[in-house]
C-alpha cells in the first residue's frame, strides 16, 4: 500500500520503543492531572490505557498527540521528545499517527470520502485519481465500501466510528490512537470495532494505543495494559498480569467494586436531597 | 480605590482580548502570505466558497436595507433642509451619509448578524466536537485551513458590499428626489457623484476593511475559545455579535477622528 505514498519521505528507519513517556507530568488550568507517568510501548503492540473518570487517561492520550504540553517530563515518540521540537517537526511526527476520537470528530460540512482524502490532500502531491483509489481502500477497510458520498450525519453512530477510522488510517499511520472506541455504541457494533482493531493489528503491524474502560474489550484486544488512577500509574503489565495482580486498586477496577468515599457521598447526598425516603431505598440503581 | 481597581482589571481584560485578536489576525495573515512560500498554499477553494457565503448570498438582503436606509436619510435630511429652501442639496446629504458612514456601518452590522455569528458557530461547534482537534492531530492548522480563508473572504468581499450598500443607499434616495424635490432620476446622480470626492468613498472603504478584519477576528476567536458543549456554542455566537457589533463602532470612532484631523490639515 504505502507505495502510493512516495511522494512522501519515508521515515528513517527507528528500532527502539515507539512511545517513551519519562515522568510525565500534565496541568491543566493550574491542576496537575498527571504525577509524573513514565512507560514504554514497543512497536506493534496493542497497550489499553485503563482508569475511571477523571483519572487523566484522556488527558494523557492528548499529550501523547500533542493536543496537550506537558508541564515537565519527556514524550519520545519515534525517538524524537515531542514535547522539545519544533512546531514542523511534531507536524512530521503527526503525520505518521492516527487518531480516532471518541465521537468520531468527523468533519461535518465534508462526504466521508472527503473526509478521509483530507489529509491525503493536505500533505501529499498525489493525483486526485490516486487519492480516490486511496479512499475507497481505506474505507473497505473499514467496511464501509460505497459510503463516500454520504456526509457523517447520515451514519449511525458506529458507522461514524469506522469513518474516522478509516481517515485515521489514511496517510498510514505508524501508531494509531483511539479514545474510547466502544463508548455509546451497543454491544455487537463496539465488538465490530474491537474486531477492527484486532484486524488492523494482524495486517498492518501496527502500534495501537486503546483508551477506554469497557474491560470485555480491552482484554480482547491488550497485549499489555496501563491503570491509570488519580493521575499516576497503578499498574503497568500484560494482560495476565493484570487478571493476577493482587494489588487492591486493580482488583478494585476490575473486580467492579464501588469507591468507599463515593457510596458514602451518595448515602450523603440522599440524606440531604430526599429526606422523607429512607436511605437505604433511594440508594438502589444510583451506586455505580 | 476598588472601584478604580475594577476599572483597571476590565480595562487590562479589554486590552488583552484586542491583543488575542491582533494575534489571530497575524496568524492568519501569516498562513495567507507568508505560507505560500513555504509550500501551503492558501485555500482558495475555502476561500471562494467563503466569499459567496459572506459576499454574494448577503446581496438582496443588503441591498433592500440600504436601499431603506437612503429613502430614510433623504426624508431627514428634506426635512431640515426644507425650512432653508435647500431642499436639492438632499442628494449630497444621502451621497455624502451613506459612503462616509452609513455604507460602511450598515454592511458592517449585517455581515455581522450574518457571518460573524455563523464563523463563531460553525468553529464553536468544531470545537466542542473535537474536529479542531482532529485537525491538530492530522498536523493540519486550524488556523491556516478554516480562519484564513475567512479572513481572505471578508476582506475582499466587504469592500466590494460596501460599494453595492453605497450605490444602493443613492438609490433609495433618488426615490424621494425624484417624488418630492424636482429632480430627474438621472440628475439625482449626477448630483450625487458631483457631491463626493474620491476621498470619501476611500475612507469609507478603508474603514469597511477593518471592519472586516474586526468582526472575522472576533468571530473566529470565539468559536475557537468555547469549550464545553452545545449551549456554550449559543454563548459564543452571542458573545461574538456583541462583540462585533461594539468593537466595529469603537473603531469606526477612531477612523472617523483619524480621517477627521488628517483632514483638517
Amino acid at each position: 500500500m504505502s507505495e502510493f505514498l512516495d511522494t512522501l519521505e519515508t521515515p528513517e528507519p527507528f528500532d527502539g520503543p515507539m512511545i517513551s513517556l519519562r515522568n510525565l507530568r500534565v496541568s491543566y488550568t493550574g491542576r496537575e492531572i498527571l504525577h509524573g507517568i513514565t512507560f514504554d510501548v514497543q512497536r506493534g503492540e496493542t497497550l489499553v490505557i485503563l482508569g475511571g473518570s477523571g483519572s487523566g487517561k484522556s488527558t494523557l492520550l492528548r499529550t501523547l498527540v500533542g493536543l496537550e504540553r506537558p508541564t515537565s517530563g519527556e514524550v519520545w515518540i519515534r525517538g524524537k521528545n515531542f514535547a522539545a521540537i519544533s512546531e514542523a517537526e511534531r507536524d512530521e511526527i503527526r503525520k505518521r499517527l492516527g487518531m480516532s476520537f471518541q465521537g468520531g470528530a468527523l468533519f461535518g460540512s465534508m462526504t466521508v470520502g472527503e473526509n478521509v482524502a483530507l489529509p491525503l490532500k493536505e500533505h501529499t502531491k498525489l493525483e486526485e485519481s490516486t487519492v480516490e483509489i486511496m479512499v475507497r481502500l481505506k474505507l473497505d477497510q473499514v467496511g464501509l465500501s460505497g459510503f463516500e458520498d454520504f456526509l457523517p450525519s447520515q451514519l449511525s453512530g458506529g458507522m461514524k466510528k469506522r469513518a474516522a477510522v478509516a481517515r485515521a488510517l489514511a496517510m498510514d499511520p505508524e501508531i494509531l490512537f483511539f479514545d474510547e472506541p466502544s463508548a455509546g455504541l451497543d454491544p455487537i457494533i463496539a465488538a465490530g470495532i474491537d474486531q477492527l482493531i484486532l484486524e488492523l493489528k494482524k495486517a498492518f503491524h501496527m502500534t495501537i494505543i486503546v483508551v477506554t474502560h469497557e474491560l470485555a474489550s480491552a482484554f480482547l484486544i491488550a497485549d499489555r495494559m496501563v491503570l491509570i488512577n488519580k493521575g499516576d500509574v497503578t499498574a503497568f503489565g500484560t494482560t495476565e498480569e493484570m487478571k493476577n495482580s493482587q494489588h487492591p486498586k486493580v482488583r478494585q477496577f476490575l473486580d467492579r467494586i464501588p469507591e468507599p468515599a463515593v457510596a458514602q457521598e451518595l448515602d450523603y447526598l440522599q440524606m440531604l436531597t430526599e429526606p422523607a425516603t429512607k436511605s437505604g431505598e433511594g440508594r438502589q440503581g444510583k451506586s455505580r | 480605590m476598588e472601584f478604580l481597581g475594577k476599572i483597571g482589571g476590565s480595562v487590562e481584560g479589554g486590552l488583552a482580548y484586542v491583543g488575542e485578536l491582533t494575534t489571530l489576525a497575524g496568524r492568519a495573515a501569516y498562513f495567507t502570505f507568508i505560507g505560500p512560500f513555504r509550500g501551503k498554499p492558501v485555500r482558495f477553494q475555502r476561500a471562494v466558497s467563503q466569499a459567496m457565503e459572506a459576499g454574494v448570498r448577503a446581496l438582496p438582503i443588503l441591498s433592500l436595507i440600504t436601499f431603506f436606509i437612503g429613502l430614510i436619510l433623504a426624508l431627514q435630511a428634506a426635512y431640515e433642509l426644507r425650512r432653508f429652501g435647500a431642499i436639492s442639496f438632499v442628494a449630497n446629504a444621502v451621497a455624502l451619509s451613506m459612503t462616509r458612514e452609513l455604507g460602511p456601518l450598515i454592511t458592517a452590522v449585517i455581515v455581522i448578524g450574518r457571518s460573524g455569528s455563523a464563523f463563531a458557530a460553525e468553529l464553536g461547534t468544531m470545537k466542542v466536537s473535537e474536529e479542531i482537534d482532529a485537525l491538530e492531530t492530522m498536523a493540519i492548522n486550524p488556523v491556516g485551513f478554516l480562519v484564513a480563508p475567512k479572513f481572505v473572504a471578508m476582506l475582499l468581499m466587504l469592500p466590494c458590499l460596501t460599494i453595492w450598500a453605497n450605490f444602493m443607499g443613492v438609490l433609495g434616495g433618488s426615490v424621494f428626489g425624484v417624488a418630492q424635490a424636482d429632480f430627474t432620476f438621472w440628475r439625482y446622480i449626477q448630483e450625487s457623484v458631483d457631491a463626493l470626492f474620491l476621498r470619501d468613498i476611500v475612507t469609507g472603504l478603508i474603514k469597511s476593511v477593518m471592519f472586516g478584519a474586526t468582526i472575522t477576528a472576533v468571530g473566529c476567536l470565539e468559536g475557537l475559545r468555547t469549550t464545553g458543549g452545545a449551549e456554550q456554542v449559543g454563548r459564543s455566537t452571542t458573545r461574538a455579535v456583541v462583540m462585533s457589533i461594539f468593537l466595529v463602532i469603537l473603531v469606526d470612532l477612531v477612523f472617523t477622528m483619524l480621517f477627521y484631523f488628517l483632514g483638517e490639515h
